[in-house]
């Protein structure tokens, strides 16, 4: 496919002049909103002094902790913005009936569906759980930190580059039309001429590197640092879950990296991979980014999987039921999620052979799964369950995605699919696993683990509040989108003919005013439980009886986590610990040797993300400037030799000491607890 | 971290002692570069002399040669053993060439089938269009 030549093109600014910035009022408005917001922000900061805080603080910290709230923060933040495209699809659907366009043009509608898959998935759903698995994972094993410290705040920026990217796109040129996974021959350069699939390849490879990393990274800790007597099945279930998600991150990945770059080559060198002409096959780039895109929705529900299971154990008071199983069915999942990634395209035109085969794959993996859910159920069975936060929205998922499990049963059979695919059933389906599946968790995590955190609980009412409009909210957005899938109508659709569906539409938008109500009372939430952190403060460090090491230490932990490497003696660790009255270890305090913070993967991930803009608008040489930049950078942070520290002794007596102290305050008759 | 080695007096744990590696010895070394040579070489002869009748057979027994190259090269350049970091090293072998083995048959598989159920009129190639 020739590249057009139509579109000017300068030297010095490439692609970009003024008519980049959309003719839109709507992005004129949002663009107001956002620079009063941001100046805002940026003057506040700087009239407290708080940038040189935040730099030394977080930005440039190799702490796993300080990078997994980060990650959090990406996540919280790029999901606002996904949550208002959402918003803003319900209206138009309710809007767009009996003759009326609705207020959303084609062009901005197509940018929208597409921005809200992209964000929710890679810059929502990603940075969250890899922010969780950073947090917990090296306290669980009694780790001082990763593996690969200064690696692991330089796959944080990156994430942060590829949203940053993906957020320009709003007001400088476009995004994709193309819908989230950019399908050519729609997202080829005879189809999607301007830079919209550039802001798309290019956000998505930046993250992308970061992604990979932060894979190698965690796999990595997870094999090479568990505490002495932590083999692998006296492992908690949430670090076996973030082992195998991250085996697929590392595994699948590089298939869509490769896949980006191959369409890359298409738009940019006119090669012809995926174009009609000259024996390119759009069919296989559908074929290579779902061998990406199937494990891709495991590597999000996974480490929720480990969450939920953390959770139901400590809020029934019992072991896991089946822990044995639990691992077993979790590495299942993690090898059948590479085999059933046609069930995405059933009806491309494979033979029965083909689609049968995928079919049955698909309705298999729902097996291990399956056996989770019973695993759950039969640890809940005659516990004394606490029904806390954390322990509502367990069960919250469970109802919620058990439903989503079936639909998505009977998606995988062929001759049901070529039904509905394609169809709001679908999406129905994807966000009823999604939302009940990864969300509900993510949610339940940060009201478990917040305490750990910060040493102070979750406010309960404003919880309890966004549970209940979240939850309820949900089912009434997305059943109605069953049904009118049922009825056949195709998602990604702008203005509709027949008036007796606008109802559904009605009932759909008043849910995702309810989901935006909860959302509203999470932050609020979030608001009161800092304003009254005195009252909701948790100094034993274990607020929960927890089981597993990370309640051993203090909330929030200190900088090395702990001050000598735990022994495992079992599953369970903290739980054993408590239960033989162990007691904390007082010898002779040693020097605990750290990395030392650093600036470099700010900087690298800076160069990163303007080369990729400069891609995006083929400004040559910025690119080429920034790439050396980048180059440069890397090789002379290898000659930096001052990367480790050590705390002193009696610093670490000091801390140590006062922890001491604070227990010692707490009331000394702790729960008794029973043996298990 | 362990892993960070900067140039500071407390590396008395770094380098020179067993950590799980195998760095081989100049008879492996030797051993796996005498193999490759002539694995290269027996390919390289074959297709220069023509080949046999059969180019199927032909490219067969070349794609052959090379597997074993690929294991002569990992067993004795990379190192890899059963035994060596405690047993991962074989088995993220193992998964590798699961994933690999299915990416590849699993998309030649489906790319082959693509136009099973497509309309009879959609059959450019009997019809003599495009291509």
């Amino acid at each position: 496919m020739a590249i057009p030549s139509d579109i000017e093109t300068t030297f010095l600014f490439g692609r970009l002049n003024l008519h980049a910035i959309p003719a839109d009022p709507i992005v004129w408005v949002t663009f107001v909103f956002v620079a009063i917001g941001g100046a805002g922000l940026l003057w506040l900061l700087t009239k407290y002094k708080w940038w040189g805080y935040l730099w030394t603080e977080w930005f440039t910290s190799v702490d796993h902790k300080k990078i997994g709230i980060m990650y959090i923060v990406l996540a919280l933040i790029m999901f606002v913005r996904g949550f208002a495209d959402a918003i803003m699809m319900r209206l138009q659907q309710v809007l767009a009936f009996n003759g009326s366009e609705g207020y959303l043009n084609a062009h901005h509608y197509d940018q929208i569906f597409t921005a809200h898959g992209v964000i929710m998935i890679f810059f929502v759903a990603m940075p969250f759980v890899t922010g969780l698995m950073n947090y917990i994972v090296p306290l669980q094993i009694g780790a001082r930190d990763v593996s690969f410290p200064f690696l692991n705040n330089f796959s944080f920026w990156m994430t942060v580059g590829g949203a940053s990217l993906t957020m320009v796109s709003l007001f400088i040129g476009e995004f994709a039309q193309t819908g989230w996974l950019a399908f050519p021959p729609l997202s080829g350069i005879g189809y999607s001429p301007y830079v919209g699939v550039d802001y798309y390849i290019w956000g998505l490879q930046v993250a992308g590197v970061g992604t990979t990393l932060s894979g190698i990274n965690l796999l990595v800790t997870i094999i090479k640092m568990r505490a002495p007597g932590m083999t692998m099945m006296r492992m908690p279930v949430f670090t076996w879950t973030a082992l195998c998600t991250n085996i697929l991150i590392v595994a699948s990945f590089p298939v869509l990296t490769a896949t980006l770059v191959l369409l890359t080559l298409d738009r940019y060198l006119g090669t012809n991979f995926f174009t009609n002409d000259l024996g390119g096959n759009p069919m296989m780039y559908i074929n290579l980014i779902w061998i990406w895109g199937h494990p891709e929705v495991y590597i999000l529900i996974l480490p929720l999987f480990g969450v939920f299971s953390e959770i139901t154990a400590t809020f029934t008071g019992k072991r896991l039921f089946g822990y044995t199983s639990m691992v077993y069915a979790t590495v299942c999942i993690t090898v059948l999620s590479y085999l059933v990634w046609l069930h995405h395209f059933f009806t491309m035109g494979s033979g029965a052979s083909v689609n049968s085969f995928f079919g049955i794959t698909t309705m298999i993996i729902s097996i291990p799964t399956g056996a989770k859910i019973f695993n759950w159920l039969f640890t809940m069975y005659r516990g004394r369950i606490r029904f806390e936060l954390p322990m509502m929205w367990t069960v919250a998922f469970m109802l919620t995605f058990v439903l989503g499990g079936m639909t998505g049963v009977l998606l995988a059979v062929p001759p049901a699919d070529f039904v509905v695919h394609n169809s709001l059933f679908l999406v129905a389906h994807f966000h009823n696993v999604i939302i009940g599946g990864v969300l509900f968790g993510c949610f339940a995590a940060v009201n478990y683990w917040w305490p750990k955190a910060f040493g102070f609980k979750l406010d309960p009412f404003w919880g309890k509040v966004s549970f209940w409009f979240w939850v309820v909210g949900f089912w009434v957005a997305f059943m109605p989108l069953y049904l009118l899938g049922l009825m056949g109508v195709t998602r990604r659709v702008r203005v509709f003919d027949d008036p007796s569906l606008q109802i559904w539409f009605i009932i759909a938008a008043i849910g995702a005013v309810m989901i935006a109500i909860g959302i509203a009372a999470m932050f609020l939430q979030f608001y009161v439980s800092i304003r009254n952190r005195e009252k909701l403060r948790d100094d034993s460090g274990d607020p929960w009886e927890g089981r597993t090491l990370e309640w051993a230490t203090s909330s929030p932990p200190p900088d090395y986590n702990f001050a000598f490497t735990p022994v495992s003696h079992g599953l369970d660790t903290w739980w054993d610990m408590k239960r033989f009255g162990q007691t904390r270890p007082r010898a002779t305090y040693i020097p605990i040797h750290m990395p030392k913070s650093t600036g470099t993967g700010v900087i690298i991930s800076a160069l990163c993300t303007i080369c990729g803009f400069a891609l995006i608008w083929y400004i040559w040489w910025l690119a080429i400037l920034s790439f050396v930049g980048v180059v440069a950078v890397a090789i002379a942070h290898t000659f930096n030799y001052d990367r480790d520290f050590h705390i002193p002794a009696d610093v670490v007596k000091t801390t140590e000491d006062e922890r001491d102290r604070v227990l010692a305050t707490l009331p000394a008759a702790q729960p008794a607890i029973q043996g298990v | 971290m362990a892993q960070q080695h900067g140039h500071t007096a407390h590396h008395d744990d770094a380098h020179g002692h067993d950590d799980g590696h195998d760095h081989g010895s100049f008879k492996s070394y030797m051993t796996g570069f005498v193999l490759s040579v002539i694995l290269t070489a027996i390919p390289f002869a074959l297709v220069m002399s023509g080949g046999f009748e059969s180019r199927l057979w032909t490219a067969l027994v070349v794609v052959a040669f090379a597997a074993a190259q690929v294991f002569v090269h990992m067993v004795y350049f990379l190192h890899m053993n059963t035994s060596s970091e405690e047993g991962w090293t074989m088995l993220s072998l193992i998964f590798t060439v699961i994933v690999v083995v299915i990416m590849l048959a699993g998309s030649l598989w489906v790319m082959y089938h693509l136009n099973t159920n497509m309309m009879p009129q959609m059959n450019h190639e009997a019809l003599g269009i495009g291509s």
